[in-house]
This record gives C-alpha cells, sequence and structure tokens, in this order.
C-alpha cells in the first residue's frame, strides 16, 4: 500500500458528447463488457493500489451504479477501498471544479487524511495496461518528486492536447510542451502522474493560492526546473477515446488476437467489471458468425460478422449485422440490416429495417431508442 | 439481537457422485462445471438465494477443497450476511465420538447445533446434485398452510420412470399415506425430488431416534421418511411443475446440459427474475473467428473458437483451434481442441488438451456410450479414443508429478 490512486472520470467527457450525454467519460462502454473505468481501476489493483478516490462532475448516476461497494474490483475494504467523489462545490460562488487542479482540491481531506506515501493520479481517456507497480518503483529508484507515465507514440490529430516531453538520458524531464504538433513523433504523456503525496498537497496548496488553474502549466513545466520530474516509459497497447469514429475503430482493434492477448491475457492479471450473471450466450440452430467479440447473456439466431455484442444483445432470425457496436441489451427483430451502426444501451431495432453509417462516422443510436 | 430464523437450508454435498466417473476423481458432484458458466450447486444456491432464504448450511465431506474455495463467504449468492448466510460443515472431531457423515440423515444430526442456533421453525433439507429452478418460499407456504410435520416435493413421472424413484401414494390431498422405493409396480406417478421441509423439532427427535436405532442406514428415502409415516407423522406431496434433472450420471448431466440449447430450450437460464448466480472470474467475451461455425449451442466468456462447434456447450476459457470440429459434446473450462481434432458426444472436462488429430467418442447413435476425458489429461496427436470411454490421469493426488527431490 505504498499509493494512493485518484482516477479523474470526466475531465475528457465533452470529447465524445453522443456517448456521454448520459454518463461520464468513466463510464462509456468499451470491448463486450467493460467500461472505461474498469481499465483504470484494474491497472490500479494489479500494481496492488487499494485505497481508489474517483472524481464525478456531472452525470455519474451509471458510475456510481456501476462501482457499487467496489467489490467486484476487491475494492469493497475496511481500510481503502473505492470512494466516489461527487463534486466539491464552492460554498461562495456555488460553481462545480473547471479543471484538474480544482478537482484535487475537492480532495485534500482525502489525501491528507491517507497514509500512503504517494499518490497515483490518471484519466480514463484510454484503454491501457499500465504496470503501476513499475512505475512506482522507477520513480523510487530515481528518487523522483514527481512521475509522469509517457509512451514514444506518432502524433496523430487526436493526440494534439495532449503534453509531449524531452527527456534526457537519466530519464528526467528536462523540458515539456502543453499541446503537441501532429505527425511528429514524440514523447507523449498518458496523463498519468505519481507524486510523493504531501508534496502534492503542499503544490497544490501553493497553485491554488497563487491562483493557478493548470496543472500540467502551472504545476507540471512551471516546476522542471525545481524538482525532480522524471519519466517513465510505457510500451504496451494504448487504444485512446476521443471521438466517436476513434472509439468506433479502437473497439474494433479488440477483434485482433494479439491486441486482445496483451490487453487481457496478461500473466496473474485481469481486467474486472461489474458481475451481472448473465446465462452463456446461447447460439440458434440458424447462427452464423464470424470474426466477432461477444459477451454472456447474448442470444443470436441471425447473422454477425466483424462486430462486438455487449450483454444481454439479441439478434433475430434472418438479421445480419456487420462491422457494428450493440451495446447492453439491444434487440434487433428480424430481417434487419445494420452496417457501421453503434447502438447505445437498451435499443430496439425493430423487423426490417436497414440501417448503415461508414467506418470514420458510424450510424450512431442513442440509449433508449426505438427504430 | 438478532436469534432466530423463520426457515433455513441444509443443502447435502457430500457425496461422492462415483457415476460421474472422472469427473468427480478430484472434486466433489456439486462442483462439476455445468451449463458452460455455472457449478452444479449454483442450482441450488441460487434457489434458495431466490427463494429469500438467507441461511443455508452446506454439508461437505468428498474432496471438498474445491467447493469449499468457490462457496466461499456466499458472496456471488448474496449469501455474505451478518446472520445467517451460507456456510460450510464439514465433519468434525467431537469430545465423545469423531464420525464421518454416514448417510443423509446422520450427516444432520450431527449438525442438529448449527440448526438450533438459528432456532428456525422449519428446516429445508435440499440436495446439491440437481438441476431446477424452484420457489422454495412456495414449498414453505404450502408446508405452513397444511401445518405438515414433513413436506416433500414430487414431480410427476412417467409410469416407466417410476420405478427408478422413490414413489409417495397419496389421497386427494396430496397427503401421503404410503411411501415405495423403486417399486417394481409403482401405484402412483408422483417421484420424490428428495426435498424436504420438516418442522424442527419433529426433525430433530426422528433424527436422534433414527441415530439409536441399530443397522439403520441413516438415510432421509430409506429410514427417516418411513419411520415418521409409520409413526403416524402428517406427511404432505408438494406437486412441482417444472424441470427438475438430478445429474447423478454421464448421461443425465450431459442431456442436461444440451436441455440448455435449442430455439426453445427444455430449461431457461435466461430469465431476468430467477438469474443463476455463479462465482464469476474476471474473464474477457469469448471471441469467434472468421472462419469458425457455430451453431445450435451455448459457449462461455473467454473461449475462443476457431472450428466448427454444432449442439455442444463450451465452457469458459476454451480454445477451439482451425480445423477442429466438436459436435454433441460438452467441454469444462481452460480446454485446449488442437487443430483437426475431432470431439464427438462426449464431456470434456477441465484443462484437457486434445492434440491434433486426435479423435474422441463417435458420432452420436443408440447403443453408442458417452467419452469421458478427465482433468488435465493430454490425449496425444492422432489417438483415437472410443466411445463410452473413460479416461483419467493415472495419478491425480500428485499432478506435478512423482518425482520428489528431497532424499528420504
Amino acid at each position: 500500500m505504498r499509493a494512493l490512486g485518484i482516477i479523474f472520470s470526466d475531465l475528457h467527457t465533452d470529447t465524445v458528447d453522443e456517448l456521454t450525454r448520459y454518463r461520464t467519460l468513466a463510464s462509456v462502454p468499451f470491448g463486450g463488457r467493460y467500461r472505461l473505468v474498469d481499465f483504470a481501476l484494474s491497472n490500479m489493483v494489479n500494481s496492488g493500489i487499494t485505497r481508489v478516490g474517483i472524481i464525478a462532475k456531472r452525470n455519474y448516476q451509471s458510475l456510481m451504479d456501476h462501482i457499487g461497494s467496489g467489490k467486484d474490483w476487491d475494492l469493497s475494504r475496511r481500510n481503502g477501498g473505492v470512494t466516489i467523489f461527487p463534486p466539491f462545490g464552492n460554498h461562495r460562488s456555488d460553481s462545480l471544479y473547471a479543471n484538474r487542479l480544482e478537482a484535487i482540491k475537492g480532495l485534500m481531506g482525502f489525501i491528507a487524511k491517507a497514509n500512503e506515501e504517494y499518490v497515483l493520479m490518471i484519466d480514463c481517456d484510454s484503454v491501457n495496461v499500465i504496470d503501476y507497480h513499475k512505475v512506482i518503483q522507477e520513480h523510487e529508484e530515481r528518487n523522483a518528486d514527481i512521475t509522469v507515465v509517457y509512451r514514444k507514440a506518432e502524433v496523430t490529430p487526436d493526440l494534439h492536447p495532449h503534453m509531449s516531453l524531452t527527456i534526457n538520458e537519466a530519464g528526467r524531464v528536462t523540458a515539456a510542451a502543453l499541446t503537441s504538433d501532429s505527425g511528429t513523433t514524440a514523447n507523449m504523456s498518458v496523463n498519468a502522474w505519481v507524486i510523493k503525496r504531501k508534496l502534492l498537497y503542499n503544490l497544490i496548496d501553493e497553485a491554488l493560492a497563487h491562483g493557478a488553474s493548470n496543472f500540467e502549466r502551472d504545476i507540471i513545466l512551471h516546476n522542471i526546473p525545481f524538482l525532480r520530474i522524471c519519466a517513465s516509459e510505457y510500451e504496451g497497447p494504448y487504444l485512446h477515446i476521443s471521438s466517436l469514429a476513434n472509439y468506433f475503430a479502437n473497439n474494433m482493434k479488440l477483434l485482433n488476437p494479439e491486441i486482445r492477448a496483451q490487453i487481457f491475457e496478461q500473466k496473474n492479471q485481469a481486467i474486472y467489471t461489474k458481475v451481472r450473471d448473465s446465462a452463456p450466450t446461447k447460439y440458434g440452430k440458424d447462427a452464423v458468425v464470424e470474426r466477432c467479440y461477444i459477451a454472456d447473456g447474448c442470444v443470436i439466431e441471425g447473422t454477425v460478422r466483424n462486430s462486438i455484442l455487449f450483454r444481454g444483445v439479441k439478434i433475430g432470425k434472418n438479421t445480419v449485422v456487420e462491422n457494428s457496436i450493440l451495446m447492453q441489451d439491444t434487440i434487433t427483430g428480424e430481417h434487419v440490416y445494420l452496417n457501421c451502426v453503434i447502438a447505445d444501451k437498451n435499443v430496439t431495432i425493430r423487423d426490417r429495417r436497414n440501417l448503415s453509417g461508414c467506418e470514420t462516422i458510424p450510424y450512431y443510436l442513442g440509449k433508449n431508442v426505438m427504430v | 439481537m438478532y436469534n432466530k430464523k423463520k426457515c433455513i437450508a441444509m443443502l447435502l454435498a457430500g457425496g461422492q457422485g462415483s457415476r460421474l466417473k472422472a469427473l468427480t476423481t478430484t472434486i466433489a458432484k456439486p462442483a462439476v462445471p455445468f451449463g458452460a458458466k455455472y457449478r452444479i450447486i449454483d442450482f441450488t444456491l441460487s434457489n434458495c438465494t431466490n427463494s429469500n432464504i438467507d441461511t443455508v448450511g452446506v454439508l461437505t465431506q468428498y474432496q471438498p477443497l474445491l467447493l469449499n474455495e468457490y462457496i466461499g463467504n456466499g458472496l456471488p449468492w448474496d449469501l455474505d450476511r451478518n446472520f445467517g448466510g451460507v456456510h460450510i460443515l464439514p465433519p468434525y472431531q467431537a469430545k465423545n465420538r469423531t464420525d464421518w457423515y454416514k448417510g443423509t440423515a446422520n450427516a444432520i444430526y450431527q449438525n442438529l447445533h448449527f440448526i438450533e442456533r438459528y432456532d428456525p421453525e422449519y428446516v429445508l433439507i435440499l440436495s446439491g446434485d440437481h438441476i431446477y429452478k424452484m420457489d422454495y418460499s412456495e414449498m414453505l407456504q404450502y408446508h405452513i398452510e397444511k401445518d405438515a410435520d414433513c413436506t416433500i416435493a414430487t414431480l410427476e413421472v412417467s409410469l416407466d420412470e417410476a420405478s427408478r424413484f422413490g414413489i409417495m401414494n397419496t389421497d386427494d390431498n396430496n397427503i401421503i399415506y404410503e411411501f415405495e422405493e423403486k417399486p417394481a409396480k409403482p401405484k402412483s406417478t408422483k417421484a420424490s425430488m428428495g426435498i424436504y421441509i420438516f418442522k424442527t423439532e419433529k426433525l430433530a427427535c426422528y433424527l436422534k431416534k433414527d441415530e439409536a436405532t441399530e443397522g439403520s442406514q441413516k438415510d432421509f428415502g430409506k429410514n427417516i421418511i418411513p419411520t415418521m409415516l409409520a409413526c403416524g407423522e402428517k406427511m404432505v406431496a408438494f406437486p412441482f411443475k417444472g424441470y427438475w434433472k438430478d445429474v447423478g450420471t454421464i448421461e443425465s448431466l450431459w442431456s442436461a446440459n444440451m436441455d440448455l440449447i435449442g430455439d426453445d430450450p427444455k430449461f431457461d437460464i435466461y430469465d431476468p427474475y430467477w438469474r443463476i448466480h455463479s462465482r464469476n472470474i474476471g474473464i474477457q467475451p469469448h471471441f469467434i473467428g472468421e472462419h469458425a461455425q457455430v451453431v445450435n449451442s451455448l459457449v462461455s466468456g473467454g473461449a475462443t473458437i476457431e472450428g466448427t462447434v454444432i449442439n455442444s456447450v463450451i465452457g469458459p476459457r476454451v480454445k477451439i483451434e482451425k480445423g477442429a470440429y466438436v459436435k454433441d459434446s460438452v467441454i469444462f473450462s481452460n480446454s485446449v481442441i488442437h487443430e483437426g481434432a475431432k470431439v464427438f458426444y462426449s464431456i470434456i472436462d477441465e484443462e484437457v488438451h486434445i492434440e491434433k488429430g486426435a479423435t474422441i467418442g463417435a458420432e452420436k447413435a443408440e447403443s453408442v456410450g458417452i467419452a469421458v476425458v478427465g482433468r488435465h489429461v493430454v490425449i496425444k496427436e492422432k489417438a483415437i479414443i472410443p466411445a463410452g470411454a473413460n479416461i483419467e490421469e493415472p495419478d491425480q493426488n500428485s499432478r506435478k508429478g512423482n518425482k520428489c527431490s528431497c532424499e528420504l
């Protein structure tokens, strides 16, 4: 129990506004049975972090429903466990936090009361399998004040708002830019930081006293000359969710066995999620299924190709579903044709409907819609 | 302070289940996997929690390790309670006697103090090897309304089958006047399901009486029920309608699995208001490959299917490689069917490898038996295992090998 975990559930919520109309980014469904927060939480649990706070802001009902007591992540504990922090309003201005700094400020009590030596802060805008145990070990070996997790990557337009780092041979950050230029290869921050708990407390206190508002600029960038800020490289899979198009593309990457193995088949660890006790998936006499990733509880009587089905999806007879993502409890009737469709939870598609989008602009059906 | 329950359940889970052959070499029958993602005991435990019975004693004896671990604190079934919940009750050493459970009645007798601890008015006796969905609260209500001393759940069977069961002969009000164990010429078709509700004081009284009777087999069906009937206690049959199967043999276990598949399956596990709970492990969805064919089957999480699967039940993390062919079979978790291997009409236990080109069993037909391959067995390349065979690893207790590194 060397580190306390903090998860920011909605700092990037505005980027995928279709999927986050009714939920925070952290509870966006991904990969057949997961929510984005599952990857963040599971990585922490797999790294031995057992005291975790999740900072919420708006529309966090689905997040609270998903996390429950935390028992599915082994985080229902007397000592530690997971806690969701609803927004901490300012009693004078009655406004909610506007940035990472103010969000952390709402947790100062939680941070002060813990006895862990470090704080690990992460976001929910990507699917990854970062080993934080290793990050903290490197942090200690280098006697760092702050460690930033980064990956060497080509900067795609969606990564433009991420920080890029200049790192010397000893792994120390010597310079950083708040945004990155598309098309170059850079050391991209993945929005995961390890900081000594007491140092974080002091830094936040001081920054807010000086009217600071941006964590990256006013704490990281500002302190490069004064603190030992080091970088820890992550080389595993990283699926960044920042638009409906890359949400679609990154889900589809799970049809690739290598990516699945990297994320889900690591030795001695697992990605945990809320247990729903669904029955196994049933394939009917006329089912035709090719290259699909399918969760429990589905009943398939038609044809499904290159698709991802979440729990409890039903595919009717003579229905063809291709290149689509159907979330929990989507029901299709008979003689339906779907291509490049994202159906949110509880969508009903009636007989003989024919819906088609394309890879870059998938056809999105909102939660509880009936077509 | 809480100190009383209205009704508690005692679940008999100690039997060896030797008729399940290789499947119960190292695990107890209630822990045998069933229906792709369950274990047999999930159905009874889920019935308890869905019937608002929140105190369950599970009597274990034979190979209890996996069963104990699986039940754990009862969390998956909502049976982790501050007062009550699920408790494992193994045989124990006492001051004046030390005994294994010598029969179903003796097992309960040895745990009378557990029952007394909760001071229930009624005790429900269950078996851990049946597949069914039943609302015990309805049976309890019936028991109370009839003011019975003992209520026995019964199932209508055909006259041919009746001679394989304990048969209850009742009057028009379902009052039992005669009980016949496996009668040659059955007078009725009401078969006992091995599910009983007793008034607690009657149960305790007859268990003590039976314990003192020399030569008794200490069995509910053979001793307690006939004695109670002979003593004129009020015994009532509770007619159960619905699916029920004793999965004590390879054939019945196989056919109960098959009853889950099809467009209109005999046994429905998809009822959202009667969920079958089980201990879930963190596993990903399953993957169906590009050239795979999956027809009329059940598939559980983490499985990877690249070959052909027809009329089969596929457990968690099973791998079916390209060109492999599985038909009319049940495959438990973590097994691998390698390229070109064929599996017909078989039950394949956990962590089995069927290597390239091997053939297990024969196409289903009358007079062809079900092949069984036990845990951890590796079937060599191109090997042929005949129908009805029972293959198990020679020494299950030292799976890591017989070589001992220490010098004695």
